[in-house]
């Protein structure tokens, strides 16, 4: 007969106040013949609640626990542990969730007992026939995967090579360097972003341990923590990066102008281009969709100058195939579409911009040269509206959230205007000002106080044009009084969402997202860098609007997380998997076909299925498949399930 | 005495099982009629153990998994799906109304979902009253 003990935790009064924990541990003893002690405790997760486990588990010599406290998720690992250092094997303790599915949520308290009791038991019965297992080894792969060459990518791709384990960096576009690398000058210092940026970015393109894959994307990634396999498309590289010197003889004679993405469309470029001069990798790209064509007939301009020969028309999209243990995605955000705020007039008015296009503005490498001119006419703004929440903390219309940036580089681009143009005014519509950071709220007060930019507290309704100028009408609620403004250019701040890249991997890889699409951490307190994928890691705007620090601290975390994975030399698996009892398996092969991970192999000489338990995630769906119940799960059988379902309705037919 | 429904929750651990517990930390309430048997997927649950749930006595079965595209196995909840669907057709020839079987999707952050559609079901199967012991 087995030995089982039974602990019912307090929980302070979380669990007592509502479940009578002394008859609880009574009655399980009581209707359990095997149950050979059970105490109830205030506080079974303290130290001496768990001494108290080890010492009955040694003075009895149970061979199964449980513990009846809040939710597994909470502290099971606490008492699975404590049950090992009393040297029971770890799958011999099982949680009984009575605080978060009873005590918590019933307020009967007799009611409430009796259900804790069920639940007990339920377990009781499913720990009865417990196997004791031991961890699936598996080896690792030192190797990361970094998704994303932004500001967060380059920073966590940096310290993972620093720490010397390889890394493949993959990004969209041409060049790494993100939205940061198009910004003016930062808040709040107004340190120029482009100075303190590149230095990081030629520092990923000389590390002996970063690879880099630009114009690529991640097209699917299979396995499991450890040891994923990467399948990444790059597109054709018709110029060899090695060989292109940068002399911009390929462009000089390209008949081809488009809008030029990196100026947000307020320049032109040519269809071979590099996006900025410091792009890394440092080549020219061929924009093959707006090229005139990739032969000699059509035009094949580039290639006749190219005297380094670096250009090879004969080039095709590359599948490259990456072994790593864990992935960092930092696919980072997009501004939300102006077009869908027409109140403000965006694409009616060419004066109307948003916060990216006023930062190549206001840039000195910029469309512009650095100098305050609007896109119109070329004309200096004698004064500009600048509206904030634009498409953010609007549910009814756009989005809830608040994309927490938008505040200050308002406040950083009124600043960076008047210093620009003297005479110039600036008006800010602001709902409120959010200035929580470090140097931040002194950053808002030396715009009001020493800059006299003028801040009005209330949102505009909408903006239309009047012969030369704008018009911005408006509500100063501090006042209650309509306002109107007169404006040469207007800036919106437009709110702060999931890039395209962010949505599609999402979907790729099945990572969870909240409503609009930014990835869903583990936790969002405690584990704030980790998904629910184990060895996916989250870093930057992908996760949630956060500006250049939070971005450059979460891809720091990220990395060490990583890191902390990369460093063991193997990995760890839960090994709850399924199980095949050979004598009933009629090798049928239902499991191999529902099963997502290949972990269900037909053995061509035994004609029956096998388990490749490194590969089985234990979702148990082959088990559910099975016709004949020859699969089952590890501590979850089909028995174990029957006698749960014993406990629950004992007493009911 | 007044008939008090029994129900048996197979709830898949990464969603509605966590949507459970979310519904304990915010204090939310519903009726205490119901017990959880906590699987790692939804897609574990042979249709077989909703039968043996009725046989032994349950009045309802309500099944909780990751909504659409949300599976931690990627489709685990479609297979659930499919068989809850075939199941559903059979159950009206064993005697038992298909509405005592309840499939839904309860993400890890809707504590108040879980709350709210516990007691819908529980409501729903007291209104139906005893499930027929047609099985035992």
């Amino acid at each position: 007969m087995k030995k089982i003990g039974v602990f019912v935790c307090h929980c302070g009064l979380n669990i007592k106040e509502t479940v009578d924990v002394v008859e609880v541990a009574r009655t399980v003893k009581e209707q359990n013949k095997e149950v050979v002690f059970a105490q109830d405790y205030i506080f079974m997760c303290s130290d001496p609640g768990q001494n108290l486990i080890k010492q009955t588990i040694e003075e009895n010599n149970l061979d199964k626990v449980v513990v009846a406290c809040c939710s597994p998720t909470l502290h099971e690992t606490t008492f699975r542990e404590a049950a090992k250092e009393a040297g029971l094997n770890e799958f011999q303790l099982e949680v009984a969730n009575i605080r978060e599915q009873c005590s918590w949520v019933h307020t009967d308290k007799q009611l409430a007992t009796k259900k804790a009791i069920k639940i007990i038991n339920s377990l009781i019965e499913k720990v009865r026939l417990n196997d004791s297992l031991e961890p699936v080894e598996a080896p690792m792969t030192k190797k990361a995967l970094v998704i994303g060459g932004g500001v967060a990518g380059i920073q966590a791709a940096l310290d993972i090579a620093e720490a010397g384990y390889p890394v493949v960096l993959v990004e969209k576009s041409p060049s790494i360097g993100g939205h940061m690398a198009q910004l003016s000058e930062t808040f709040p210092t107004l340190d120029c972003s482009q100075c303190i940026l590149t230095p990081k970015m030629v520092s990923v393109a000389k590390h002996k341990n970063i690879t880099i894959h630009a114009n690529s994307e991640v097209d699917m990634i299979d396995g499991i923590v450890g040891n994923f396999k990467v399948r990444i498309r790059k597109k054709a590289p018709y110029v060899d990066p090695n060989m292109c010197t940068i002399c911009n003889d390929c462009a000089e004679v390209c008949p081809v102008w488009v809008p030029n993405e990196f100026e947000e469309g307020l320049a032109f470029r040519k269809a071979i281009y590099i996006p900025f001069p410091q792009a890394i990798p440092a080549t020219y790209t061929l924009d093959i969709d707006n090229c005139l064509g990739l032969s000699p007939i059509a035009c094949g301009k580039c290639r006749e100058v190219c005297e380094a020969n670096a250009i090879n028309y004969d080039s095709y999209d590359e599948i490259i195939e990456e072994d790593v243990g864990a992935v960092v995605v930092a696919t980072g955000f997009d501004l939300y579409n102006m077009e869908k705020m027409q109140e403000y007039g965006y694409g009616k008015y060419p004066d109307v911009i948003d916060g990216l296009m006023f930062e190549r503005i206001l840039s000195a490498t910029g469309p512009t040269g650095g100098q305050v001119r609007r896109p119109s006419d070329g004309k200096v703004p004698k004064s500009i509206v600048f509206i904030q929440c634009c498409g953010s903390r609007d549910p009814e219309h756009h989005n809830s959230h608040c994309s927490r940036i938008c505040c200050m580089y308002t406040a950083k681009h009124a600043k960076l205007y008047k210093h620009n143009v003297h005479d110039g005014n600036a008006y800010i519509f602001y709902i409120d000002i959010r200035s929580g950071g470090k140097g931040y709220e002194e950053f808002i007060q030396d715009s009001v106080e020493k800059e006299h930019i003028i801040y009005i507290r209330g949102k505009a309704a909408k903006v239309f044009q009047e012969k030369d100028e704008l018009v911005v009408w408006g509500v100063d609620t501090l006042t209650g009084k309509r306002v109107e403004v007169r404006a040469d250019m207007v800036v919106l701040a437009m709110a702060m969402v999931p890039s395209q890249g962010t949505l599609d991997l999402a979907k790729k890889l099945k990572m969870s997202t909240n409503e609009i699409g930014f990835l869903t951490e583990a936790h969002p307190k405690l584990r704030p860098v980790e998904t629910v994928k184990a060895g996916f890691f989250l870093a930057g705007a992908a996760q949630g609007p956060k500006d250049i620090p939070d971005t450059v601290s979460q891809g720091s975390a990220a990395a060490s997380k990583a890191l902390a994975l990369l460093s063991s030399d193997r990995i760890f698996h839960n090994p709850e998997t399924a199980l095949v009892v050979e004598e009933y398996c009629c090798g049928c092969g239902i499991c191999v076909s529902v099963c997502p991970y290949g972990a269900r192999v037909i053995d061509p000489k035994k004609k029956i299925a096998l388990v490749e338990e490194v590969l089985c995630e234990s979702c148990g769906s082959c088990i559910a498949a099975c016709p004949t119940g020859a699969s089952q799960q590890k501590n979850l059988t089909d028995s174990q399930l029957s006698n749960m379902l014993n406990a629950i309705l004992k007493g009911v037919s | 005495m007044p008939f008090e429904p029994k129900i048996v929750c197979f709830l898949c651990k990464w969603c509605t099982y966590a949507g459970a517990d979310l519904a304990g930390t915010s204090r939310l309430t519903y009726q205490p009629n119901s017990i959880a048997i906590r699987l790692m997927c939804s897609s574990r649950l042979d249709p077989q153990h909703i039968l043996e749930a009725f046989k032994k006595g349950a009045d309802g079965v309500f099944i909780g998994g990751c909504h659409p595209g949300d599976c931690h196995y990627q489709n685990g909840n479609y297979k659930t799906l499919r068989r809850i669907t075939l199941l559903k057709r059979m159950l009206p020839g064993l005697g038992i109304e298909p509405e005592r079987v309840n499939l839904i999707w309860i993400s890890a952050s809707e504590g108040g979902r879980f709350a709210e559609k516990m007691n819908e079901f529980t409501d729903t199967i007291r209104r139906l009253g005893p499930a027929p012991r047609a099985l035992s």
